[in-house]
């Protein structure tokens, strides 16, 4: 060690550590780069926003209120009334809740709780198939198959091809694997230790799945049905294509009969099914329609987003 | 035992015994709690089943009857000679679109959000745009891609016939869906990285942007290519935001002179046509069912792909 015959030892100043300035300055640019990169989430959702309002508000201050409580929503004869779409989404969406819950929970709780590790590896990938079919695809099946056969059964008398039920019946497949999803996640972050304990009192599986491992997950199940719920509300092309979006519809939440959604309502204003020139006014409608569906869609993600939160249970 | 009548007091060494041993009966109501959610599961499987049946058997007759001609012909109004060539070319146009905007922007959020943010409200703040931003319905990304980029931006996405129906603007709308998926999956990825790789990294002098490039990147790249394909999957099926900005209905014929010309013209996509398809009469129904195939076949090559990889590179700390 001595034999080295090194400059003599000087002290480390904060300056040496800061390594060259080059590659601090890098440092800092590829730091404001990522940055930009997230701020520009927060931008897109001011866009969304201001777009929304600014027409929304067009619509608004120009179109006579009574106007938007008549019973039927035919744009093109200036008739906004805003709560026949609305029960046409609720309807449509009640449906799809009213197939996917009971499917959606069932899987959870066989995937979560009764089935083997192989089982599992094949039929998760199988669902996650089923929730990347498009929904036009989808939109298409209930149209053709669907309607002609389920809601023909069940519909009396003779239904009309494109019918509510069918439109409903098709998002509810639609967001089942959604809601399976979310609520196995939930069910299968339960830990062991109280499924034993359970068991340890004697309780049978089915009790153990019911009464412990369902309460104790609650929280995510209830987000995975609001999320659920959601989404169906937003879901634009299976109502397209199989509640008949025609120009307009009048006041109805009968299920076997032709509808309109606030989404279904949208696409059937841009394209032109229901092209409007005289009146100026089907333009902004478009967008105080989608304001008042992301409205809905964004309280209903809140709330399931405070649901997990506020109701989780730490283990 | 036979003999001993029913209400005879049995003894507790007798009673525990039946009571592990069942003692002949059979919990029904057990089993029936397993059979119906076998049952569900079983439904919400068929109704798959069935819905691929119905597609492939009535679409693949028309594929193969047609050939390369289905796949290569643009829109028309007769059935026999309509394809969805321009719709292919149009979606591998917005598959592009999604690939160079959202990639990098929503890899590089993510990398901001998980490994150089401190939890300020900021950061708080992105997280729960992001989280709120992937759960807005498509369509009303469309009403955003017709306000902004149709309607305020149209004479520079679009100028001409298009009049800012252009593939720039459904290219930029579909980025700007996938964007949020893009940062939620990534993030994800990373978060999945364990700490002590970096610690190691940082304990021999690395910077930040060093031990994300050479040591967090790496790790978290299956699982971040398996997210951004499941977009491209996501942005490949959507229609409805398509439909608002102007994807092309019914047929267009244009020859384009440049890739700016193209970029600037009117599109299709082939969810869209799908769409548009359907609401013909019944004589397109084949060619309906033939586009879903197709669209089915690439999704399910897309989904199988990205299964794949994830389970390949899967890493378990």
């Amino acid at each position: 060690m001595t034999a080295l015959s090194s400059p003599p030892p000087t002290r480390l100043s904060v300056a040496d550590l800061r390594g060259s300035s080059a590659r601090r300055r890098r440092e800092t640019a590829v730091r404001l780069a990522f940055l930009a990169a997230a701020s520009l989430s927060i931008l897109i959702s001011l866009l969304i926003i201001i777009s929304l309002i600014g027409e929304a508000w067009n619509f608004v201050s120009s179109v006579d209120p009574a106007l938007l409580f008549e019973r039927g929503w035919f744009p093109r004869r200036d008739l906004y009334g805003i709560p026949t779409i609305v029960a046409g989404t609720l309807l449509v969406a009640g449906i799809g809740m009213l197939v996917a819950a009971p499917l959606g929970l069932g899987a959870a709780i066989w995937l979560s709780e009764y089935a083997s590790p192989r089982a599992r590896r094949a039929i998760k990938p199988v669902l996650e198939v089923l929730a990347g079919i498009p929904s036009v695809v989808l939109g298409y099946f209930a149209l053709q198959v669907i309607s002609p056969t389920v809601v023909d059964t069940a519909c009396p008398g003779a239904t009309d091809p494109f019918n509510m039920a069918a439109a409903g019946i098709g998002v509810g497949i639609l967001i089942t694997p959604l809601v399976a999803s979310v609520a196995e996640d939930a069910m299968y972050a339960v830990p062991r230790s109280l499924r034993e304990a359970s068991y340890g009192l004697g309780a049978r599986k089915r009790t153990t799945s019911l009464r412990i491992v369902f309460p104790a997950a609650i929280s995510g199940i209830v987000a995975a049905l609001i999320l659920g719920l959601s989404r169906g509300i937003g879901e634009t092309m299976v109502v397209s294509i199989a509640a008949g979006a025609t120009g307009g519809s009048l006041f109805s939440i009968d299920p076997c009969a032709p509808g309109q959604t606030m989404t279904a309502a949208m696409t059937a204003l841009a394209t032109g099914s229901d092209q409007v020139r005289g009146a100026s006014l089907a333009f902004p409608s478009l967008f105080f329609v989608g304001l008042l569906l992301f409205v809905f869609t964004l309280v209903l993600n809140l709330v399931a987003d405070r649901f997990v939160r506020r109701f989780r249970v730490r283990y | 035992m036979a003999a001993t009548p029913r209400n005879q007091a049995i003894t507790a060494a007798e009673a525990v015994r039946r009571s592990l041993e069942g003692a002949g009966r059979t919990d029904w109501r057990s089993i029936g709690f397993q059979a119906v959610l076998v049952l569900l599961l079983v439904l919400t499987l068929g109704v798959l089943a069935w819905l691929l049946v119905v597609v492939f058997v009535n679409g693949t007759p028309v594929l193969l009857e047609r050939g390369t001609d289905f796949l290569t012909s643009p829109l028309a109004s007769q059935p026999e000679r309509a394809g969805v060539g321009q719709a292919i070319s149009g979606s591998l146009m917005l598959m592009a679109f999604v690939a160079i905007i959202s990639f990098p922007l929503g890899i590089g959020a993510a990398i901001y959000l998980e490994e150089y943010a401190a939890d300020t409200r900021f950061t708080r703040l992105v997280n729960t745009v992001v989280r709120n931003l992937a759960g807005v319905p498509s369509i009303v990304y469309g009403l955003l891609g017709l306000a902004v980029f149709v309607v305020a931006l149209g004479d520079v996405v679009g100028p001409g016939p298009a009049s800012g129906r252009s593939l720039i603007a459904g290219g930029l709308t579909m980025a700007i869906l996938v964007l949020p998926i893009v940062i939620i999956t990534s993030a994800e990825a990373l978060r999945a990285v364990p700490g002590a790789i970096r610690e190691a990294a940082f304990g021999v002098g690395a910077t930040r942007w060093e031990v994300v490039r050479s040591h967090v990147l790496p790790y978290a790249a299956p699982g971040i290519f398996t997210g951004t394909i499941l977009s491209m999957a996501r942005a490949f099926g959507e229609t409805a935001p398509l439909i608002l900005v102007g994807a092309v209905i019914g047929g267009f014929n244009v020859r384009y002179d440049s890739i700016l010309e193209q970029l600037q013209g009117r599109y299709t996509a082939l969810p869209t046509t799908v769409y548009d398809w359907a609401r013909k009469p019944a004589t397109f129904e084949g060619n309906v069912y033939a586009a879903i195939v197709v669209l089915i076949v690439v999704l399910l090559l897309v989904n199988a792909l990205a299964i794949y990889l994830r389970n390949r590179f899967e890493r378990r700390w």
